[in-house]
């Protein structure tokens, strides 16, 4: 049995924007010391600092954990870099918290961050290859089919996904953090340009810079911490290949897979109604029902019902409300997009979201994905000690 | 702490360029022989993890399409570190001791030969006061070579007595790069290329895979007549503003031996990740290894140097003698970043 | 500006460039595929476990890991599985939105490759929509699917493709080797 781990301390840049005017080592910092003060303690109280981000070609730097090992006073400590694409973020959770788990450290820092105003994101994930056609049309133009094919498969109707976008986009408004701060309008949203259709521009997230951090230590530093723990009932980590015969893209057999091994770990039957806030990774508005049915929320085929129920909107009293920070469509620092929805469900469980508190939060989602929906992370906090 | 062992390694030969093969080709192969010299297959693996760079290809996302060589469906546990594979294995190693699992697959790969590999390391620099100045790999280690020089601990005779034994050594092992018989007078009259280094002194470029299996106890046994245990296992990092550091030590590598316990028992054996021969003395130094240790019974990393994998192929070196019995105790060791940064150092025992 | 003023405005970034050369080796497979394309022909291979056959290839079969060896002449003709309108360019590509890109099966092949598809009105187009490639004059042909300019829409009803992928996977149950 793995010993128990909980998150402590939990650090946002104080707001995700288009460009942070600070440097890359400026940026991580910001939210490293803000974890740290929540955590009630200093560098020295570090034993290992787990980094996460997405490509190095997004700002053009190879390895950055290298070139952070004084600003996130790392000297003469371990120091590991994790990269597993969009669910980046998730997965260094995920391995932030095995350091704590296996016994080997009583407590860590881990952070995650991009600076995509550093560099060209699109131009990174577009760079022509010679033996295909070059075609990448970013990841809108990767994932607008496969949204397709949902729309075609549920018949769900067409107005969901801006729906989704509206709700998040209010659910933003009270997250200090979050970098679309502007009140939705739903006719706005519905005539919004397409950009690749079916996917229109307002059911697309923004492009920003931002960082994350979380300290999480062991259960002894963690009853004596000055803040409420978030303690760590389950991580799960799946992959499978971007496209094999006949793949399953609507509804990935890894995701499946990811929330399947996470909610056996955390003693979770029944998601929609044992889970009381989840943190889901959805850059384009249409992946929320989407995830709904692949986290077993709702029957496939069904989640967009979910949606058009409110059960995900906090404004409309849902049971269940989904990415109440404003999630990926409201913020998203790539790198650091998954560990702001581990960070946003663990803060939910120790009671400390400010605005956006969930009333009576006990039991937390945190999930990212990345690449071609084919990695996934997720995690369960929950506010008492599994 | 549960009982973890290195079952099984495998590597692509050490070539300068591995013509058509793609990233995946190269990975297959790695992976392949791993779990065939175990006699078990991917249904076996709890767990995945690899190292890889983005750089070396060009594109984003290399680690992607290196997934096509796993038979990832159904889905599999698997994670990736944008780092020498040495550091996928220590989360693995991490992931076991949290108890969930007891296998897992590790696997590094880079094709350094479609690319400048000599300019790529500069993109590790602080990207704000020295990346733009684009200093090369080569030469930021010839400015810790001179530094050690001036200290007086080193000649250039002692750079080339590294590269001598490089050389010998790896006539044995057939998967080197570069192997042969030299000696001090012929290599320190061959011209400096970086000075003080000559060509000699820096690793090749190459091309490659490599892939290992970890078992616990009861499968290691299972699979494998001499498993080499880990019985230590650390890793820690230096400033990265080389103005901070004094270059001719390595503090890191020498808090990372002290904490795996290389020192706890004699030394057989010793695999070096040092691309620079001027490196291995530092290591041998910073480990408090001596003569009584046999310093890169392959070549080490003077015979053959796949980025991102090298370290991985330290620990396989290491482990491999222990598995066939050649030695009972050895030292492995993996680096990162400029002049020896960041340095892993894992203690394998029969 | 001022000498004065102009050591007080703040340094808030400068350009970096980074101009890296590369030489790609596509990959055994992918090398046989090209040299195939440049002379007009489709060539996948099959999977010697699940008997399914993959294009382009790629050297591995993903869904086991192993290497694909056994080559299969493709037709020219597929069926959408799903497709976007695109109306944003794509960086360093001169086409002109909006335009349509599909993922698209071929006939006798299991595994979608993204392509154009034009020549068509964009309400003619659906998923199971039946197309066969335009290709470039043979006199263009390089190693590069590109020598497909895109695909047309046939003059045939859109196919169920849930039916197909059923049709197919009993095809290949002859050939799996499990």
């Amino acid at each position: 049995m793995a010993i128990q781990a909980a998150v402590v301390g939990v650090g946002q840049s104080e707001r995700f924007r288009t460009r942070i005017k600070a440097s890359i080592a400026g940026l991580v910092r910001e939210a490293a010391l803000n974890a740290l003060e929540d955590a009630g303690c200093s560098w020295d109280d570090i034993d290992a600092v787990i980094l996460g981000k997405a490509p190095d070609f997004f700002e053009g730097h190879l390895m950055p954990e290298l070139y952070l090992a004084e600003a996130l006073g790392c000297i003469g400590k371990p120091m590991l870099r994790v990269h597993t694409a969009g669910s980046v973020g998730g997965s260094t959770a995920c391995v932030a918290a095995s350091y704590v788990q296996s016994g080997q450290f009583e407590r860590i820092l881990t952070v995650t961050y991009e600076k995509q105003s550093e560099s060209n994101a699109m131009w990174a994930l577009s760079s022509k290859q010679p033996f295909n056609p070059h075609l990448n049309a970013g990841a809108g133009g990767f994932f607008a089919p496969i949204i397709r094919e949902y729309m075609r498969r549920t018949k769900a109707p067409e107005d969901v996904g801006c729906k989704v976008a509206y709700k998040d986009r209010m659910h933003a408004l009270k997250n200090p953090h979050a970098h679309v701060q502007e009140e939705p309008n739903l006719e706005e949203y519905l005539a919004s340009p397409m950009l690749w259709e079916p996917l229109r521009f307002s059911e697309v997230c923004p492009s920003s810079d931002g960082a994350c951090a979380m300290v999480i230590s062991n259960e002894d530093l963690a009853k004596k911490s000055p803040n409420p723990p978030a303690w760590i009932a389950g991580t799960s980590m799946r992959s499978e290949p971007t496209m094999y015969p006949w793949r399953e893209e609507v509804n990935p057999r890894a995701g499946n897979d990811c929330a399947k091994d996470v909610y056996k770990q955390a003693g979770i039957t029944n998601p929609l109604k044992e889970i009381d806030m989840a943190e889901v990774y959805v850059p384009f508005s249409w992946y929320e029902p989407m995830w709904a049915e692949n986290l077993f929320f709702a029957e496939e085929g069904e989640g967009w019902k979910l949606v058009l129920e409110g059960t995900t909107s906090r404004d409309e009293g849902g049971s269940c409300p989904w990415n109440v920070s404003g999630g990926v469509m409201s913020s998203n620092p790539i790198g650091a997009s998954g560990m702001i929805r581990f960070a946003e469900a663990a803060l939910q469980v120790r009671g400390m979201a400010e605005d956006r508190q969930v009333d009576g939060c006990k039991t937390a989602l945190g999930h990212a994905f990345g690449g071609g929906a084919q990695f996934f992370a997720t995690w369960i906090v929950k506010s008492d000690k599994p | 702490m549960r009982e973890v062992a290195v079952i099984s390694y495998a590597q692509t030969p050490k070539v300068r360029d591995a013509g058509a093969k793609n990233d995946v080709e190269l990975v297959m192969e790695a992976v392949h022989g791993a779990l065939g010299n175990a006699g078990i297959t991917n249904k076996d693996i709890d767990f995945t993890c690899s190292g890889s760079c983005d750089y070396l290809g060009g594109a984003a996302f290399a680690f992607v399409s290196a997934v096509d060589a796993l038979g990832a469906v159904p889905s599999i546990a698997e994670s990736h570190v944008e780092m020498d594979a040495a550091w996928a294995m220590y989360e693995a190693w991490m992931k076991i001791q949290m108890g969930h699992i007891d296998t897992a697959l590790i696997y590094g790969f880079g094709k350094s030969s479609h690319c400048e590999m000599r300019n790529i390391p500069t993109l590790q620099m602080d990207p704000y006061y020295y990346q733009p100045l684009w200093p090369d790999t080569v030469s930021i280690a010839a400015l810790q070579a001179r530094a050690l020089l001036e200290s007086g601990k080193y000649t250039e005779e002692d750079f080339a007595k590294v590269v001598v034994n490089s050389r010998k050594n790896a006539k044995n092992n057939p998967n080197a790069q570069l192997s042969g018989d030299y000696t001090v007078e012929q290599l320190l009259a061959e011209p400096t290329f970086v000075s003080p280094l000559r060509k000699h002194d820096c690793c090749p470029v190459t091309d490659g895979a490599a892939a290992i299996v970890l078992a616990t106890r009861e499968k290691a046994e299972a699979w494998c007549k001499r498993p080499a245990w880990i019985t230590g296992i650390d890793h820690r990092i230096d400033a990265h503003n080389l103005g901070t550091r004094d270059l001719t030590v390595s503090e890191s590598a020498k808090l990372a031996a002290e904490k795996a316990g290389v020192k706890k028992g004699k030394v057989d054996i010793a695999e070096l990740y040092a691309p620079f021969s001027h490196q291995e003395l530092i290591l041998k130094e910073a480990m408090g290894l001596d003569d009584s240790t046999v310093i890169n019974p392959s070549g080490g990393t003077l015979a053959g140097h796949v980025f991102m994998s090298c370290g991985l192929d330290r620990i396989g070196e290491v482990a491999d003698r222990i598995i066939s019995g050649e030695a009972d105790r050895g030292v492995a060791h993996a680096s990162s970043g400029p002049c020896l940064q960041q340095n892993l150092v894992t203690v394998l025992e029969g | 500006m001022s000498e004065e003023n102009a050591a007080k405005e703040p340094v808030e970034g400068f350009e970096s460039p980074v101009n890296l050369k590369y030489s790609f080796a596509a990959g055994r497979a992918t090398a046989k595929f090209l040299r195939e394309i440049k002379q007009g022909r489709i060539v996948g291979q099959r999977s010697s476990i699940t008997g399914k056959v993959i294009v382009p290839p790629r050297g591995s079969d993903p869904e086991t890991g192993t290497a694909t060896v056994e080559e299969v002449v493709l037709p020219d003709v597929g069926t959408v599985i799903s497709f976007t309108i695109c109306h944003l360019p794509i960086p360093n590509n001169p086409i002109m939105p909006p335009f349509i890109i599909a993922n698209i099966v071929l006939d006798e092949s299991d595994q979608t490759f993204i392509h154009l598809v034009s020549e068509c009105n964009n309400e003619d187009i659906q998923i199971g929509t039946r197309l066969k490639a335009k290709w470039k004059d043979s006199s263009e042909w390089g190693l590069s699917m590109e020598n497909i300019q895109y695909f047309v829409p046939l003059d045939e009803a859109p196919i169920d493709i849930e039916e197909l992928k059923q049709k197919r996977l009993k095809e290949t149950e002859k050939y799996r080797n499990a």
